[in-house]
């Protein structure tokens, strides 16, 4: 009785059609010792079944916590800002150099500021030029030490 | 969530994403890589993790086609690694010989089989899921998932009777 419906779950089981109740019963029927010899193929099968399952997994598992570095991102902006102060500063020199040039409408006035401004450059290149007056005094010594030359002249005509 | 949130979800279907890994790869290595690159990929999205109906099949899934694309892959093609995964048997008893034995004919067999056919004696025999499950994981319909595991019970059980019976008849 008991072998005839093993053999009809088995039938049932190779068409794929078994559940999984009458599988676990399959499973404990060939798991036992006391198997009928016809259906004693089927023994490793379910052992081996059995035995796969026991089969786990045994290394660590690791897991790797994303920490978001700070610091990367503190000197990111850090160069931002530094950048973006140095993108106002100049803009703003610009701007200013732009509105203010300095430019005399009055042409009176203009030319009062230019002989102003000549006046003062001609005076203190004047104040230069009066220390160019020893360079004179340069002049007469080099004469002089022409007469040195002269001397040699004389000397090689003594010694010829 | 948590670290500790995280390894209690996943702590109860790792084995089986390891066997499943396992049954695709072969060999014991390339399985962990396998299953540590499918926890480290949930980890990853683990903000996601609440709005999946299920984490164990949707893992599954993620298991498949990971061990899928391994085995695509141009590593898996340009070397073949005989994948021999070495064991210490502390007792070589004449009978413990012979269960083992007979197991590894087992696994030989299944072996040979095709990818899907593996796949749902894995998820099927082994990790005893529903059928409806088995179809959402591997995205097959009922029918075919049914004639899959026919099918390969009935290639195991034929190659299983020819090795029992070698010599004999």
């Amino acid at each position: 009785m008991v072998l005839n419906n093993i053999e009809q779950l088995i039938e049932k089981y190779e068409n794929g059609e078994t559940t999984l109740q009458e599988e676990q019963r399959l499973k404990d029927y060939f798991l036992q010792d006391n198997i009928a010899p016809h259906l004693e193929v089927y023994k490793p099968l379910f052992a081996y079944y059995k035995a796969n399952k026991q089969e786990t997994y045994t290394k660590a598992i690791t897991l790797k916590t994303k920490h978001t570095n700070v610091y990367k991102w503190l000197t990111v902006a850090a160069v931002a800002i530094l950048m973006l102060g140095f993108y106002f500063k100049s803009t703003q020199n610009i701007m200013s150099a732009d509105n203010d040039l300095g430019t005399i409408q009055d042409p009176q006035l203009a030319y009062k500021e230019v002989v102003k401004s000549l006046e003062l450059i001609s005076k203190s290149m004047n104040k230069g030029k009066a220390t160019m007056g020893y360079l004179e005094t340069y002049n007469k010594g080099l004469s002089t030490v022409g007469y040195i030359s002269e001397l040699e002249h004389s000397s090689n005509i003594i010694f010829k | 969530m948590t670290q500790s949130e995280f390894l209690n979800i996943v702590t109860p279907f790792k084995d089986k994403v390891y066997r499943l890994a396992k049954r695709l790869l072969v060999s014991n290595e390339e399985a962990e890589d396998a299953t540590q690159e499918v926890l480290l990929k949930l980890w990853a999205n683990k903000k996601k993790i609440e709005a999946y109906k299920n984490v164990e099949a949707f893992s599954m899934t993620m298991t498949k086609n990971l061990c899928f694309d391994k085995l695509k892959s141009k590593q898996a093609q340009n070397i073949k690694i005989v994948h021999s995964n070495y064991e210490d048997k502390k007792t070589s008893l004449q009978k413990q010989v012979e269960t083992t034995d007979s197991l590894d004919w087992v696994n030989k067999i299944i072996e040979t089989l095709p990818e899907q056919q593996r796949l749902v004696i894995q998820l099927r025999d082994i990790e005893q899921y529903d059928l409806d499950e088995i179809c959402k994981m591997l995205d097959m319909k009922n029918t075919t998932v049914r004639v899959a595991l026919s099918r390969a019970r009935k290639t195991i059980r034929e190659q299983l009777t020819n090795t029992h019976n070698y010599g004999i008849k």
